[in-house]
Order: C-alpha cells, then sequence, then structure tokens
C-alpha cells in the first residue's frame, strides 16, 4: 500500500517572533489540502519550511517516503508559488514557464514545448511573449502556477495564491487549481484566509493556531 | 480657519515650495549659463588643442572608465551582500562603507598616501607603484565613487522581490545561479546607473587625486586639476573651458541616466 505524498513529523521553527512547535501532518496523493489561519500565524513559514526555503529547528519531512529533511529546495520535488507570483520580470511569460528546464540544461526546443503545454493548460497561450509586468494579477497568478508545475512536482506550496485578484479572476482560477490538480495528480498545499476558496478547493482543512495545527 | 483662509495658506505654501524650486533651480542654470557665455568657441578650442590638457582629457576619461568598471564590480556583490544577508556587525559594516561619502576629501588623498607609506603599502608599491603615478588616481577615485556605487546596489536589490530568488531555489537553482539568472537581469538598470554615478564621480574627483597622485603635467593630471593648475597660472579662458568640458560630460551623464529611465538612488 502506498504511503501519504507529504509526511510532516514533529515539525518545529522559529522565524520572526512567534515559534511553530511540533506540527504533524499528512497529505496523500492527489490531495488538495487548505491551510488556514490567522495573519502572522505562521502559515507562510510552515510552507517556506516544507520547500526548504527556511530552516527547521526540528522534525521530518519525507515526500513519498523519501526524507527531504536536509535536501535543498530544488531536490524536494515540491513547486511552490509565492503570494502575487513573484515572476521574474526580466523574462517573457515563456521564459518564466520554461525557466525550471533551462535550469536543468534541457534544449529550448523542449522548454518552448513544455511553455506551450503548460500555457495550453492554463489558457495563457496569447500571453507568451509579453513581459509579467503587462500581465493582470489573475494572469500572474496563472503563469506563477505553470512555472511551478514545469517541473512536475508532485507537490504544489500555494501561498495565498487568490489575494490579489479581482473576483470574476478568482472564480476562474478556482476553477483552474480544481482542474489541473485533476489533470496531473499533484498534492496540493494552499494558504488561505477565504473560507470560501477552503469550501470549494479543499478535501480537507487545516487550522494553525497559536503555533500548533 | 474659514475655507477662503485655508485656500490662501494652501496658496501661501504651494508658492513657497515654488520658490524654494525656482531659486535653486536658477542658481544652477546662471553658473552653467556663465561658464559657457565666459568662453568663445575659439578659446574653448585654443584649450583642448594643448597637449597637455589633451593628456588631462583622455587620463581622466579612461581612469574614470575604468573606476567605474571597477566600482560596479564591487558594488553588485557588496550591496547584494547587504541588502539580503543579516550578521551580526551589519550596522557597522554599513556605516563604514559610508565613510568615504562623508569624510572630506583630501582626507581621503591622505589617508591612502600614508597607507601606501606603511610596510605593507611599500610592498604593494614595489609591485605597482600607486603613489604619484596612473594606479594612485585610479585608486583615489575607486575610494570615493565605490561608495556611491555600493549606495546604489543596496538600494537597487532592496527593491527586488526576495521571493524571485526563492522561487528559482525550489526550482533546481543554487544561490548561485539564483543570483546570475534571476537576480543580476533585474537588477540591469539600478548596475547602469552605478556605473554612470561612479563614473560621473570620478570624472569630478579632485582632492585625493591632487593628494596621493599628484598633478604632474603629461603624467597624473586629471582635468579638476587642469582646472587647479590654470587657475594658478591665472588663465582663466583655459579653466573656464576645462570646466565645460566637465559640465558636458557631466549633463550627458544626466540625459542617458534619464533615457534609460534610471531613478534610482542617486540619478
Amino acid at each position: 500500500m502506498m504511503g501519504p505524498r507529504i509526511q510532516a513529523r514533529g515539525l518545529t521553527l522559529r522565524a520572526g517572533d512567534f515559534r511553530l512547535a511540533g506540527i504533524d501532518f499528512e497529505i496523500d496523493a492527489g490531495e488538495y489540502v487548505v491551510l488556514m489561519g490567522r495573519t502572522g500565524s505562521g502559515k507562510t513559514c510552515l510552507l517556506e519550511a516544507l520547500c526548504g526555503l527556511l530552516p527547521l529547528e526540528g522534525g521530518s519531512i519525507a515526500i513519498d517516503g523519501r526524507d527531504v529533511t536536509d535536501a535543498s529546495p530544488g531536490e524536494r520535488g515540491i513547486g511552490y508559488v509565492p503570494q502575487d507570483g513573484a515572476l521574474f520580470h526580466s523574462m517573457t511569460v515563456a521564459e518564466n514557464l520554461g525557466f525550471a528546464l533551462f535550469v536543468q540544461g534541457r534544449a529550448a526546443a523542449e522548454r518552448t514545448a513544455r511553455a506551450g503545454e503548460l500555457a495550453a493548460l492554463l489558457g495563457i497561450e496569447s500571453l507568451l511573449e509579453r513581459r509579467p509586468q503587462h500581465l493582470s494579477g489573475g494572469e500572474r497568478q496563472r503563469v506563477a502556477l505553470g512555472r511551478a508545475l514545469a517541473a512536475e512536482p508532485r507537490v504544489l506550496c500555494l501561498d495565498e495564491p487568490l489575494s490579489a485578484v479581482d473576483e470574476e479572476a478568482r472564480d476562474a482560477l478556482c476553477t483552474l487549481l480544481a482542474d489541473v490538480r485533476e489533470r496531473t495528480g499533484v498534492s496540493v498545499l494552499h494558504v488561505t484566509h477565504s473560507r470560501v476558496e477552503a469550501e470549494r478547493l479543499g478535501d480537507r482543512v487545516l487550522q494553525l493556531e497559536s503555533g500548533s495545527l | 480657519m474659514s475655507a477662503r483662509s485655508h485656500a490662501r495658506v494652501d496658496r501661501l505654501f504651494t508658492a513657497s515650495l515654488t520658490g524654494f524650486v525656482l531659486v535653486y533651480l536658477l542658481l544652477i542654470v546662471a553658473m552653467i549659463a556663465a561658464d559657457s557665455t565666459y568662453t568663445t568657441p575659439a578659446a574653448l578650442g585654443a584649450a583642448l588643442a594643448s597637449p597637455e590638457i589633451r593628456h588631462a582629457f583622455f587620463l581622466s576619461f579612461a581612469t574614470s572608465t575604468v573606476t567605474a568598471l571597477l566600482s560596479v564590480l564591487f558594488a553588485i556583490p557588496i550591496g547584494y551582500a547587504l541588502s539580503r544577508h543579516h550578521f551580526r556587525g551589519k550596522a557597522l559594516v554599513d556605516g563604514v562603507l559610508d565613510i568615504p561619502i562623508v569624510l572630506p576629501p583630501m582626507v581621503i588623498g591622505l589617508s591612502l598616501l600614508i597607507l601606501f607609506q606603511t610596510a605593507p603599502g611599500r610592498a604593494v608599491e614595489r609591485v605597482v607603484p600607486f603613489t604619484y603615478a596612473v594606479p594612485g588616481v585610479i585608486l583615489a577615485q575607486f575610494a570615493v565613487a565605490c561608495a556611491f556605487a555600493v549606495r546604489t546596489m543596496r538600494v537597487t536589490f532592496d527593491a527586488i522581490d526576495p521571493r524571485c530568488e526563492r522561487v528559482a531555489w525550489t526550482l533546481g537553482c543554487s544561490r548561485g545561479r539564483a543570483f546570475w539568472y534571476v537576480v543580476l537581469p533585474e537588477a540591469g538598470r539600478g548596475v547602469l546607473s552605478a556605473g554612470m554615478l561612479a563614473w560621473a564621480r570620478a570624472l569630478g574627483e579632485f582632492g585625493p587625486v591632487l593628494v596621493f597622485a599628484g598633478t604632474t603635467r603629461m603624467r597624473t593630471e586629471v582635468l579638476p586639476s587642469t582646472i587647479f593648475l590654470e587657475l594658478s597660472i591665472g588663465d582663466l579662458d583655459a579653466a573656464v573651458a576645462v570646466s565645460l568640458i566637465l559640465v558636458t560630460a557631466a549633463v550627458a551623464v544626466l540625459v542617458v541616466a534619464r533615457a534609460f529611465g534610471l531613478r534610482g538612488a542617486s540619478l
């Protein structure tokens, strides 16, 4: 029998004024989990620790049974979408989408093909030659999602991906996120304040309060 | 206060702001206009025909360019380290890096002169002579200009979202590759701005160059030293002509900077 996709055990970390201690959770393959909590409760820190961007004081993280606690961020198989996308402004949308493959040393033709596939999946084919400065909030989030999906991660960590977009774009992105999960089988950990998002997208909700889940 | 007196106070405030802007603007324009009208194209031509002034012209532009390149080379890693890393004593390091900006230029020249009289300084001097030599001109310019380039690069990197690098790490980049492929291209305008600022500072540097490298004609004389030398022998025409060259270079830097849309920390 297959184990969980992500298995976090006793995660302890300190960031700024607060400390998260003894965080345990599991996420199954293809499961969509929403992480909620008050502002400053440490949701983003937990997400970053999972991605290897914040050091842990204790605990362990395993992905598909492989211990990645000490692995570098690029070796974990986790795609990260920060709030408002943090796109690379010196690159076009196509270059953003192909960046992961560029880092892996793949050929330009392969990168272009993958960027095209992702653009089709995310409905942004017409934006490939644009720069991020000329995109709307919703379009930026689609590109950020595509850039994270390019390396075919097993887990997607989304940090309030819908907070900086208008109502209409939010609705479209919700549908898109559900569709992406369905088509790629990726496991998702989605941080949000919104109960509506949680109810619409999440298979399960984790609540972070006073430094623990 | 009634609405009418409110409006009067607001008008007075706006008028006083405009007044301050106009007075200072007028002073700058008047200075440049005075220089331009004092001399004639013939006097300018005669100054440029002088072998000493031509030597100073080429030395100034060559040393300023080398200084600007060196400044950018140092300012990029220093600015990035200060922007992204938190370490014990960072405030002290930050303060020390500002010293060349606030120190009187003559003191910088004198400090360099004394440094090269110490045992390590003399050892360096045996390999590359700095004191009263062309490398000394570059070092004296670099000591000041680099501090301005560092400030510009620090502000540039502060303005780049650090999450971009973090995303790049998750996509397989090492810290070095994330810097090279993601941060540095985004800092392009800042790099240009820092280089131009360093170049302009180096071109106008006088005190440190005079004290450390001297102002020997056809050897270590740069354009600001030429103004000093021409004034000291009473040739005001030549001094003004050289001043106009420096004014033109400064205006050219500003025009190019504005053309590239550089409105960073210093330009």
